[in-house]
């Protein structure tokens, strides 16, 4: 039971990593694979705010949360001067210099990362099993919310406007260059608290936990779901995540499924398996209209 | 470090580069594809030369079967799979890439191909070392230089001598212009991915014989710091890519001499790439 719990706040955690690559990518169509080192960047600042600076976990999943945003909108400028593939690089580059920051820089832990990070605690009890489940759910929920709320508005519009056509969406009157930033800030906001809670859940960080494979599991699990939607990233973080952790033949061969899961869904079903129009959404959706 | 070693590292790793370098080059230069997968053919090119030099002892042998199964890996990469992504944005093809890359390295670590295993490849004794006024070139570096040296100028050859290289030309400044005027297409993509893995493959296994080891994430820091090169080279140049990867390693070689450890090597490229990106998208060399 304890390790279905486990998986299940692994699952959450990645759900919101999806769901904020998604709001990147998805919707402002900045594909970034550095999504783990926003990641990487909530864990440390939490685990360093608790640890190093003698934090209680409500203040540093806040200061994670802001941090994080701060950190990503600045690192989302190279996107104001290249496009496309081009991004794609310079996102890895982010990726791998964060976690070399980390690894060789003395004041983060170096590779021997930061342990003996403290669970929450609410009223003097310690969240632990089911009770870090609720609050991995509840921030999922939240996410879900956000993400929601932000399709809806005239950012989100803006977002589409600048996935679609950066041009057409200047020439209206879109400032390109502030909803950039700002989808990369909400996206790194929102990956940090997933990065804070991870440091707790766990108890310890190491610079390997956040390198360039796990951003490009996290895309993976966005492109297998569905790109843009909001089921599909849930959908794919919760398949790809949970079932290599339960299923141990399948583990073994995770980051293979990670990368055949990309090519095939390039290939096959560029939408994702959830995605508006693809094979197995428009099945479901007849079922449900009869 | 005395002067002569920082003129052989930098000749020796920018070799290195180059012959990585210069598939990805071709590739980016016809298609406009960032083909990260390229590294993974590397890898598989230590993979295959190592299995055959310890199945028959012979370093030519090795050498010629890495080319071989590389550049056909290369082909079958191709036409497999980037194929169909002809018409697709850039990013369709770049993305499933990055997954055909991790989906090999991760196989590579079986137990039953690689194994998390670094594998010796003890086939220094080849070439002889040469000993010079200045200073002695140990033999894999010699090995190094010299076969550096025949693929520079049988690509020279290649790109200015024959109907292919001017194929490949005619393809890089406009793909549909250059079908119309009836070059077989399909045709000379293929020998582009063949000719440009051939060389990673050799590059794998000249690298397995320097650092005398093999092993299944070689590929991983070659591969990305492949794309400094060729952003710095200005983006489908080959000869940027040559003046790119000597740069590189100049640059490398030096810092690390003379600042000493402060961030490793790779970070280091990624820094100059994404400022390059930012400040000179065209690269360095480029108009």
């Amino acid at each position: 039971m304890g390790y279905l719990i486990s998986i299940a706040t692994f699952a959450c955690i990645w759900a919101v990593l999806a769901l904020s690559l998604n709001i990147l990518t998805g919707y402002a169509g900045q594909v970034s694979l550095g999504h783990a080192a926003f990641f990487g960047i909530g864990a440390y600042a939490s685990a360093m705010l608790t640890v190093k600076a003698g934090w209680s976990f409500w203040p540093a999943f806040v200061a994670a949360i802001l941090i994080t945003g701060v950190v990503g909108g600045f690192l989302g400028l190279p996107s104001l001067r290249v496009r496309h593939d081009f991004l794609v690089l310079a996102t890895m580059g982010i990726n791998f210099v964060v976690i070399a920051i980390f690894k060789y820089v003395s004041f983060f832990g170096g590779a021997l990362g930061i342990i003996g990070i403290k669970k929450p605690a609410l009223f003097g009890w310690t969240l632990r099993g089911p009770w870090f489940l609720a609050l991995a759910a509840l921030y999922l929920v939240l996410t879900l919310w956000i993400s929601a709320y932000l399709s809806r508005t005239w950012a989100g519009l803006a977002l589409t406007a600048l996935r679609e056509d950066e041009d057409a969406a200047e020439a209206v009157g879109v400032s390109v260059p502030r909803f950039k930033i700002y989808a990369f800030a909400i996206s790194a906001a929102l990956a940090g608290g997933a990065g804070s809670l991870y440091a707790h859940f766990l108890g310890s960080v190491f610079p390997d936990h956040f390198a360039f494979v796990e951003s490009i599991g996290i895309m993976s699990m966005v492109v297998f779901g569905g790109i843009g939607t909001l089921r599909g990233p849930v959908v794919g973080a919760f398949i790809l995540k949970a079932l290599p952790e339960y299923l141990r033949f399948v583990g073994d061969y995770r980051y293979a499924i990670y990368g055949g899961v990309l090519v095939l869904m390039m290939l096959f079903q560029p939408q994702g398996i959830l995605g508006d129009n693809s094979w197995l959404w428009n099945k479901i959706r007849r079922r449900i209209n009869d | 470090m005395s002067l002569w070693n920082i003129l052989l590292d930098t000749l020796t790793q920018g070799s290195i580069y180059f012959l990585i370098a210069v598939g990805l080059t071709m590739v980016y230069g016809i298609l406009k594809i960032l083909h990260i997968a390229h590294a993974a053919v590397y890898t598989i090119g230590a993979g295959v030369g190592l299995a055959v030099f310890k199945l028959t002892g012979s370093f030519w042998l090795a050498l010629i079967a890495a080319m071989l199964v590389s550049g056909l890996v290369g082909v079958i990469i191709y036409r497999g799979v980037y194929f169909y992504m002809l018409d697709q944005p850039r990013i369709v093809p770049l993305i499933t890439s990055v997954g055909l890359f991790l989906l090999i390295e991760d196989l590579l670590q079986k137990p039953y191909l690689m194994g998390p295993y670094q594998h010796a490849f003890p086939a220094q004794e080849v070439f002889p070392s040469i000993t010079l006024p200045w200073g002695t070139i140990p033999n894999a570096q010699v090995m190094i230089l010299t076969l550096t040296g025949v693929a520079l100028v049988a690509l020279y050859l290649i790109f200015t001598r024959t109907r292919l290289g001017l194929a490949w030309q005619a393809a890089a400044q406009d793909r549909e212009m250059a079908g119309s005027v009836g070059i077989n297409l399909n045709r000379a993509i293929a020998l582009n991915f063949l000719l440009g893995s051939a060389l990673a493959g050799a590059a794998g296994v000249l690298v397995g014989v320097f650092y005398n080891s093999v092993y299944a994430t070689m590929g991983d820091v070659p591969s990305y710091k492949a794309f400094v090169v060729i952003v710095l080279g200005g983006m489908g140049s080959v000869t940027g890519t040559l003046a790119a990867s000597f740069l590189l390693a100049f640059a490398e070689t030096v810092l690390l001499a003379s600042v000493g450890y402060v961030l490793p090597r790779d970070a280091i490229a990624f820094l100059v790439l994404i400022f390059v990106l930012m400040f000179r998208p065209q690269g360095l060399l480029g108009r």
